[in-house]
């Protein structure tokens, strides 16, 4: 090849159109879901949705998933499952509470101890992975029962036989790491706001929305840190690469299992942090936190492009999931239907995204 | 095949060898896949390596590039005694080996697949990030040298035919300073005019230095760019003949174990 011809253009391509472009995008479904649904709200529901603290309503319950979504997302990607991430709220929450609570730690201490705890916790998962080659859908599956069971236990153990630890919100009182995992954030530039008259106030002068709630600000946060990981840092290539085809990927000297044990861990941390914030936001820990989160999850990293097959996927797209989640959860509850179809509209909406989400497949591959 | 192909023919016996396995042993439990193997490239040749299914050849070339160790026997390379512990401790040293499977994943884009485990970056500590500029750049570069167009760096490698993809993994590995450059059956899926395209690349590549390591079992494919030629059977060397002292036929012979293939070459006409 001479470097005359070197820059003609192929003439078997055709010109590619900006639509079919951002067909190949990951995140599309995600995004098109939120249009679908914001629009089907607009309709159905009561205009308070769509005020401020509408807005803080829904996308509370859907950062505590998001969390989750995106830890979950992103150990998708990297060609793994994780179905204890609900247990390891429970457990971790168990953890934490005991931390503060029966131990009276700081949260300066008790808060790295439940994010070591979950990580090591999160470390085994993925070792036994790795180490037998079985899948992780049946590892895991195992730990949804064990750390589940292992969170009974331990309550009654440090209760004396309740299944419920309460007294958090009374020991991390006063704590100057407290605001960081619960409350809002915000609050002067609120009550500025408020005074300014650019936000809606009570009658005497105190914004109605106080301050936007913690776990959103983690979520957001997290999103874009995780997306910056995924599309622009060497490790965002190994976990596509582990996730897309872990043999060719080790060959070509990506450190695989290096990768998919530190996602195990992430996602453990992920479930941590939301064990964390919301065992401090109710003041109490049970056994039933996190309850069939890790389907939750799942079900919004795949609405987000995430395929199961592993190597594709993105975190906006679990973003967008986890949001789609919250608005259904919240929103029904501002029409006038049963809020029992949620879990009608959660499996439809995972069918849809798991059709749309082969046909990109196909599409981006070139498979016909 | 013989003197009358386009190909030019490194003959630098005096060279020193970048890499020699002596007496390679490798043992799977009670299976002896290898029995003392001993193989040599040197800079700038290209060195076939011969031998039917499971004759011992992916299983040697494994442990050229580290994924296996080897029960017994020796490595040199450059002259020095080495141990490998993982595939990337032989990529380091220069050892770039492109498996059938071409380590390529479709799902990936080209650029994303070039620079797969190697990464460049920019910036530091926290902010060392992903040089997706030059990494774009780079790919286009090196796919427009080895005569592919790609409509775009973030092309899926899953578009790509066959022998693309083989010249997107050999460009990789001539990038990254591979000094022994080790082909696993290149061309055993490959159609005609494909297979010719590897084999001009396999030529390009030799004439940069490079010693490259052409595993096949095709007979003609190893005449028509060989310098040397090593068949194996059996877990067993069976000799390494320069070109131009052996006749394909006497390949042919050696890679079958001189036996039945006889007869079954009279009766086909000799064209196997």
């Amino acid at each position: 090849m001479t470097q005359a011809n070197a820059h003609t253009v192929d003439e078997r391509l055709k010109a590619e159109s900006f639509g079919s472009k951002l067909m190949k995008r990951p995140e599309l479904g995600a995004i098109a879901g939120v249009v679908l649904v914001v629009l089907f709200f607009l309709v159905t529901a009561d205009r308070s949705m769509f005020t401020m603290a509408g807005f803080m309503n829904f996308m509370t319950p859907a950062a505590q998933l998001g969390i989750l979504a995106i830890g979950a997302a992103l150990l998708m990607i990297g060609g793994e499952f994780d179905l204890s991430i609900g247990s390891m709220v429970a457990f971790a929450g168990l953890f934490f509470a005991v931390c503060v609570v029966n131990w009276g730690l700081p949260l300066i201490v008790a808060i790295p101890a439940t994010f070591i705890f979950a990580a090591l916790v999160g470390s085994i998962n993925g070792t036994i992975v790795i180490r037998s080659g079985l899948p992780s859908f049946i590892v895991t599956l195992a730990f949804l029962f064990i750390l589940r069971g292992l969170s009974l236990v331990g309550l009654k153990l440090a209760t004396g036989g309740s299944t419920q630890l309460r007294g958090v919100r009374e020991a991390v009182q006063g704590d100057w790491l407290a605001p960081v995992f619960s409350g809002d954030a915000f609050k002067g530039l609120f009550e500025a706001l408020g005074r300014a008259g650019l936000v809606e106030t009570f009658n005497n002068g105190a914004p109605k929305v106080p301050g936007i709630p913690v776990e959103i600000v983690w979520f957001i946060a997290m999103a874009i840190g995780a997306t910056y990981v995924l599309l622009r840092t060497p490790v965002g290539n190994w976990i596509f690469a582990s996730g897309g085809d872990a043999n060719a990927a080790s060959n070509s000297g990506v450190p695989v299992k290096k990768v998919k044990v530190s996602l195990f861990m992430l996602t453990a941390c992920c479930a941590a942090l939301v064990a964390i914030i919301t065992v401090m936001d109710s003041g109490s820990t049970d056994a039933r936190r996190g309850f069939q989160k890790e389907f939750e999850a799942i079900i919004a990293a795949v609405i987000g492009g995430c395929l199961l097959t592993g190597g594709y996927g993105s975190a906006i797209g679990a973003f967008f999931g986890a949001i789609i989640f919250g608005m259904v959860v919240i929103g029904l509850t501002y029409t006038d239907f049963d809020q029992d179809w949620f879990q009608v509209f959660l499996g439809g909406m995972l069918l849809i995204a798991v059709l749309f989400n082969n046909a990109i497949r196909k599409r981006v591959t070139g498979e016909r | 095949m013989t003197q009358d192909t386009t190909f030019h023919h490194g003959d630098a016996p005096s060279v020193a060898s970048i890499i020699e396995m002596r007496d390679i042993e490798k043992h799977f439990g009670n299976i002896i896949a290898l029995a003392g193997v001993s193989f040599d490239v040197r800079p700038g040749e290209c060195h076939c390596l011969l031998g039917d299914n499971g004759a011992g050849k992916s299983t040697f070339i494994k442990t050229m590039s580290g994924v296996h160790k080897p029960s017994a026997g020796e490595i040199f390379f450059e002259g020095k005694h080495m141990d490998f512990d993982s595939p990337r401790d032989a990529m380091e040293a220069g050892i770039a080996t492109v498996f059938q499977d071409l380590a390529m994943i479709p799902l990936m884009s080209v650029t994303r697949n070039f620079f797969m485990g190697r990464e460049p970056t920019k910036g530091r500590g926290l902010f060392k990030r992903l040089d997706a500029a030059k990494a774009n750049r780079v790919t286009v570069e090196e796919m427009r040298n080895m005569g592919i167009n790609l409509r775009g760096p973030d092309q899926a490698v899953g578009t790509l035919s066959g022998g693309e993809r083989q010249t997107v993994a050999i460009a990789r590995a001539v990038y990254f300073g591979a000094k022994v450059l080790i082909l696993d059956e290149p061309t055993s899926a490959l159609g005609v005019r494909q297979t010719s395209n590897v084999l001009a690349t396999i030529d390009r590549v030799r004439k940069q230095g490079i010693g490259v390591v052409f595993i096949t079992h095709n007979v003609r494919h190893a005449m028509s760019v060989g310098d040397r030629f090593t068949v194996l059977n059996r877990g067993k060397t069976l000799g390494t003949a320069k070109r131009g002292d052996i006749t394909p036929e006497q390949l042919q012979d050696l890679m079958a174990g001189g036996q039945e293939l006889a007869q079954l070459e009279g009766s086909l006409g000799g064209t196997v």
